[in-house]
């Protein structure tokens, strides 16, 4: 079974992030870039099912500037067979619609039985591409998926998708486009083994023009970028508990008209 | 001259690092209290492959380089310095020189499960008179026909109880003293081998320190390591790879240390103002910083010279040395920092300040460092 994951490299969750220069964009000085941690669970849940089944093939993919390869190299030292990186400067402003667009292309040459993805990347939160590239191949779709089972011929696969308090569970015929939600699997760590492996396997370039794709000008373009306000710091409220309850709720009601 | 690990060095401290504060940091406190070996991450540091980093794939390793050790290995001594002299043992004290001074047919059976990480090694050189002058070897190993017959003492040995392997330095001919020192691997178990205590120690509480003891223990001769008076070269060129670990752990401790008083230095507030802003706090923290700066940047170079099969005698141990001290210090100072918090169990860094002195003498105290490299300098 053949399963292409669609992983973004986004700043490190610890990293405070600054509005750039151009305020259209952040400030990527000394950041520390990592892989989507909802796309480590769709890498995961890719190779522990090539593992399953005994055989496969498990492909990541990337679209970004040169700094995605260390992404892809993570992705070939947890386990992935080989990369793609679509890598070209007529990408650079590309949305989310793009970015599907072009992923859809690479994944109908490939043809694969599967396509996973995060849910959404922790970067723009946009949560689009998953949906969007199902739309574009034509495949059926759920997101934000808890578990998955593949029959046996790989055929069809039943997911369970969280909802508010439950469980929904949905058949889906192969091929397929999954997003992870956290609590699918617990990734695992890359060996010593594996990433020494990495280097050994494969990345390959791809242009637009390979794929016969002149991206569009986007549908969504950033206006600017603005820091959230700081927060006002927090009040307490002293006195006698009786005093301070009706200060606290008159509070509510006419300083904050929260209640 | 530009200072920069390559992608896979990186990769492999990321997750060291990932590993070592998701699952190692959260026990340490525990296991240090308890004194309580911990089996189960050790297990999984063997199946990521941090038990044979430098030896290769074939011989059950990872295939990496000394470089990679030492970031990973600093990156679990900040969490817990027991797993990371547990960690140094079996790559520096046992695998290195089972690799290097090892036939196939020894490394097949006495190397590839440990550096897979499905047995542990240790190394047993100390005696009860013979540390610093490790050349006074009492335990003697005497030829019989296709054996050799072990009798003596070795004291101190970390992870003496749970190695499966131990690589025994022993004298077959007393008359060449140093020159007739071997090197024996001695299997868990063989009749005449056994552990008759294990220490209750100020630091590295959860790495077990044991004491060996041969009772005319009947060895294979099939198990001698390198020719017969190689035994205390052996030695000393594994303990060269053993100081570079020994100073990566210090670096560990030293920087664990030191996060943790950033950290307060930046909440606790005397006088009005949090401590950091009082200048005598904050001189602390720079050569904190400083030191583990130099420190690091020693280790690394003696790695990176064992790489490149350069001689690095000398630069290990002043990496050793300088990296010992800078643990100590730093870690008294990050106590100072906390304040009266830093002298109670909950803030951890009592924990550091234990641990810290340990890289101080084993491996070669710091005066036989000195020794060392004072020997170098004057060639
Ligand atoms: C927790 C722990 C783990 C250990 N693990 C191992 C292990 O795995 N394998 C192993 O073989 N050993 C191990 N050791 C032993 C360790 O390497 C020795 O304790 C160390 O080398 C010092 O030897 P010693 O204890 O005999 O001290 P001594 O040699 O008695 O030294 C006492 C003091 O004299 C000083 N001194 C001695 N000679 C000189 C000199 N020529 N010039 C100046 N000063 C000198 C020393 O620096 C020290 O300050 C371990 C020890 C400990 C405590
Ligand atoms: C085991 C133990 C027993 C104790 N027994 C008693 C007792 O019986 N009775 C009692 O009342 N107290 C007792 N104490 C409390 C002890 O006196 C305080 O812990 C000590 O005075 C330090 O105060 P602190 O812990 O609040 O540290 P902090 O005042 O928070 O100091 C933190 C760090 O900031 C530095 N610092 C603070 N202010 C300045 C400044 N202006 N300039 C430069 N550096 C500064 C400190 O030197 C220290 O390095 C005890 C503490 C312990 C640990």
């Amino acid at each position: 079974m053949k399963i292409v994951v669609a992983i973004k490299q986004v700043p490190d969750t610890a990293t405070q992030v600054k509005i750039g220069g151009d305020p259209k964009a952040i400030d990527t000085a000394g950041i520390t870039w990592i892989v989507s941690p909802y796309d480590e669970f769709a890498i995961e849940e890719a190779l522990r099912l090539k593992e399953k089944r005994g055989q496969g093939e498990v492909i990541a993919v990337s679209l970004g500037p040169d700094r995605v390869k260390e992404a892809l190299r993570s992705a070939l030292a947890m386990g992935c067979d080989r990369a793609i990186h679509l890598n070209d400067p007529a990408w650079a402003n590309a949305d989310t619609l793009a970015t599907a667009q072009a992923l859809a292309a690479v994944i109908k040459q490939e043809q694969p039985a599967l396509v996973l993805c995060g849910r959404q990347a922790i970067d723009d939160d946009m949560g689009a591409v998953g949906a969007q590239l199902a739309e574009v191949l034509g495949w059926p779709c759920a997101s934000w998926i808890m578990e998955e089972a593949v029959d046996a011929d790989a055929k069809s696969v039943r997911v369970g998708r969280q909802v508010e308090g439950g469980l929904e569970v949905f058949d889906l015929p192969l091929p397929a486009v999954l997003s992870a939600q956290k609590g699918l699997n617990e990734p695992r760590y890359p060996t010593l083994k594996g990433i020494m492996g990495a280097k050994k396997k494969e990345i390959k370039d791809v242009k637009a023009g390979d794929l016969g794709l002149t991206p569009a000008a986007p549908q969504v373009a950033v206006k600017n970028l603005e820091a959230l306000p700081a927060r006002p710091p927090g009040r307490v409220i002293q006195g006698e508990i009786k005093d301070a309850v009706k200060e606290l709720v008159r509070a509510l009601r006419e300083d904050a008209k929260a209640i | 001259m530009r200072i920069e690990l390559t992608s896979e060095q990186q990769m492999i401290r990321a997750m060291a690092a990932e590993f070592a504060q998701e699952h190692v940091a959260p026990i340490a406190s525990e296991i240090d209290r308890d004194a309580r070996f911990p089996h189960e991450t050790v297990k999984r540091m063997g199946e990521l492959g941090l038990l044979g980093i430098m030896v290769p794939e074939q011989w059950g390793g990872a295939g990496a380089d000394a470089v990679s050790y030492v970031v990973a290995l600093e990156e679990i001594a900040k969490a817990c310095a027991s797993h990371a002299v547990v960690m140094s043992v079996n790559n520096s004290l046992y695998c290195d020189p089972l690799w290097k001074y090892g036939t196939d047919e020894q490394r097949a059976r006495f190397l590839k499960p440990v550096a897979a990480g499905h047995a542990l090694g240790c190394f047993a050189l100390t005696e009860p008179e013979a540390g610093s002058d490790a050349r006074n070897q009492h335990t003697v190993a005497v030829r019989d026909g296709e054996n050799y017959v072990l009798t003596g003492r070795k004291l101190f040995i970390s992870t003496g109880r749970e190695a499966s392997y131990a690589l025994v330095f022993a004298q077959t001919d007393r008359d060449k003293a140093h020159r007739g020192i071997s090197a024996f691997v001695v299997e868990k178990g063989a009749p005449g081998f056994s552990v008759s205590k294990t220490e209750d120690k100020l630091g590295i509480r959860a790495s077990d320190t044991a004491e060996l003891v041969f009772d005319a223990c009947r060895v294979p001769a099939a198990n001698r390591i390198g020719e017969e008076g190689r035994g205390f070269h052996i030695a000393l060129a594994t303990l060269d790879g053993g100081r570079v670990g020994i100073a990566a752990q210090a670096v560990g401790i030293a920087a664990g240390a030191y996060e943790r008083s950033v950290r307060y230095a930046r909440e606790r507030k005397a006088f009005g103002v949090l401590i950091g802003e009082h200048q005598m706090v904050g001189w602390m923290l720079a050569d904190m910083a400083t030191a583990i700066d130099g420190a690091r940047l020693m280790t690394l170079k003696a790695a990176s010279l064992k790489d490149a099969g350069q001689p690095y005698t000398k630069e290990a141990a002043m990496a050793k040395l300088f990296a010992a001290e800078t643990a100590m210090k730093v870690a008294t100072d990050a106590v100072q920092v906390h304040g009266g918090f830093g002298f109670i169990r909950e803030a951890e860094v009592e924990r550091y300040f234990r641990d810290a002195k340990i890289t101080q003498i084993y491996e070669g105290t710091s005066q036989i460092q000195k020794l060392v490299i004072a020997r170098e300098v004057l060639k």
